[in-house]
């Protein structure tokens, strides 16, 4: 029998002022403050607001110094503010060929119009720790050039000039919107790509991983990779025409892929495609990955049984919030559940016990 | 009230007002010296919009993911109607891009333009082209290397 029991309220209460005394930390040292964080750890800044799905830098900081740099308790954080928020519409899709890049490079086009611009990147540093941060240094200023004025043009575009890769075609289709209502599948492209998009970076780079590793193998090429602020805008109603609302920093990456073609399509590459808020390079590549994977059916492409194919196993686990909320809520009291398993498991060795004396019993009889 | 004013210019000038740096509009805003009387028709409002990209950049639409947008919108003594609509979650930053939009449908219009929205629209793309030498400078040049037989 079980006796429901009630209580902890103030073990709770002083594991939380703990808690708040241990994310201060030594209090002999400067406490962080939210710009500090969005300045300097703008990479985990980006993650935040990307994966909590609202772009946002001061919130995005401080969700990460509340939950003391754990980024998917700091998502979590985001995900639970922006149900506060009312919504007043849907931009207008932004226009990416106009990003003002900071970065936009090519491993397909060494001679694109606008040229392969580095950006601040990782790339080509020798990862070796670098001892003068710990000792607070200056940087020099980063030396500058005659800046672009003209737009950047996308690199697919040169290919559509042969027509030997697949358009995209124009639409203004009203894409569905997850967050409004609940998945369903076959959940469509639109779907996918928001859900990919906001779906847990570990996740999604080892789905992608696994497609590079022979899982639905699409060898792919990264076409365009580009950093950089796209303007978003609205229209407002009580205006009558669509006003700039904002900027956004996107990370974006066009994959181009094989494909030997069809009987009525002719041999020509195919696309995977990326987005991301913020500077996310990672994640945009292994979105664009996944989303080629994710495309088989439409290209015609065999069903492997790879897990990167599955439109329901991919969606369903890329959410790290969901995914937390599970795997976290079995750490919290079942003792009810758990008692009726243990009086299961009671019962079934009192039955194979009585069950193997009576079988003695006869044996001896015998 | 100025009824020659064209939905371009307006766009123009909430635009650069969505996106201002908060601090640098406060001070030119106060620089500027004009406190009109005006009444909320919506008193600021903390929001999200749905930001849509487009598959390969061309395609169809899907959802991003959201940004915060604060509004407002006021009216003045002559009736004027000024719209605030800004990027993040400040209340005051939404009233004054409302107070400015009405006042630039006003004959206070020319003070406001050369107080408040020239300096920060030189400022906005003094700092658009900082960043965009930056990133020309990290332009590769390739230089071909002849290799093999002749």
């Amino acid at each position: 029998m079980y006796v429901a029991v009630k209580g902890g309220e103030r073990a709770i209460e002083n594991a939380h002022a703990w808690l708040a005394e241990e994310r201060r930390g030594d209090t002999s040292v400067a406490e962080l403050s939210l710009s500090q964080i969005r300045e300097q750890l703008s990479l985990a800044v980006n993650r935040v607001m990307a994966e909590g799905s609202l772009y946002d830098p001061d919130l995005a900081a401080l969700a990460i110094k509340q939950a003391r740099g754990d980024l998917i308790e700091a998502i979590f954080l985001i995900r639970a503010y922006r149900t506060t928020l009312p919504r007043f519409g849907y931009s207008q899709p932004v226009e990416t060929g106009e990003m003002a890049c900071d970065r936009r490079i090519s491993a397909t086009f060494k001679d694109a119009p606008g040229g392969q611009v580095l950006g601040p990147t990782f790339d080509y540093t020798h990862r070796l720790l670098d001892f003068k941060l710990a000792a607070d240094g200056e940087v020099p200023e980063a030396p500058v050039s005659e800046p672009r004025q003209e737009a950047t043009p996308h690199i697919t575009e040169f290919l559509q000039g042969e027509d030997i890769i697949e358009r995209e075609p124009a639409s203004d289709a009203v894409p569905g919107d997850l967050t409004r209502e609940p998945m369903s599948f076959p959940a469509g492209r639109a779907v996918r790509l928001q859900s990919l998009t906001r779906g847990d970076e570990g996740f999604i780079l080892g789905m992608a991983y696994s497609t590079q590793r022979g899982y639905a193998r699409n060898h792919a090429f990264v076409g365009e990779l580009r950093i950089g602020s796209v303007p978003v805008e609205m229209e407002i109603p009580e205006l009558g025409f669509s006003i700039e609302i904002g900027e956004v920093e996107l990370t974006e990456c066009e994959t181009v892929n094989q494909f030997k073609g069809s009987k009525t399509v002719p041999p020509q590459f195919t696309r995977g495609y990326g987005l991301v808020f913020g500077q996310s390079e990672r994640k945009s590549i292994a979105m664009a990955l996944v989303d080629r994977a994710l495309r088989w059916e439409e290209l015609g492409e065999d069903n492997l049984g790879a897990p990167a194919q599955d439109e329901e196993f991919v969606l369903s686990h890329a959410d790290n919030i969901q995914a937390t909320g599970f795997l976290e809520h079995i750490k919290l009291p079942h003792y009810v559940d758990f008692q009726s398993e243990l009086e299961l498991v009671r019962k079934l060795r009192r039955e194979a016990a009585e069950l193997a004396e009576t079988l003695a019993a006869k044996e001896a009889a015998e | 009230m100025n009824t020659t004013i064209s939905a371009a210019d307006r766009k123009g000038w909430m635009s650069l007002l969505a996106t201002a740096d908060e601090a640098r509009l406060t001070k030119l805003w106060q620089g500027c010296g004009i406190d009109p009387v005006y009444e909320w028709l919506r008193p600021p409002e903390a929001g999200s919009v749905m930001v849509r990209g487009r598959m390969g950049g061309t395609g169809a639409p899907f959802n991003l993911g959201e940004m915060t947008v604060t509004r407002c919108a006021v009216s003045l003594e002559d009736g004027t109607v000024g719209q605030g609509y800004v990027q993040g979650r400040s209340k005051a930053k939404a009233a004054m891009a409302a107070k400015i939009d009405a006042l630039m449908q006003t004959d206070a219009a020319a003070g406001v333009r050369k107080a408040v929205l020239e300096p920060l629209a030189v400022e906005r793309q003094t700092k658009k082209n900082a960043r965009a030498a930056k990133a020309a400078a990290t332009k590769v040049e390739f230089f071909t290397m002849v290799r093999g037989e002749d």
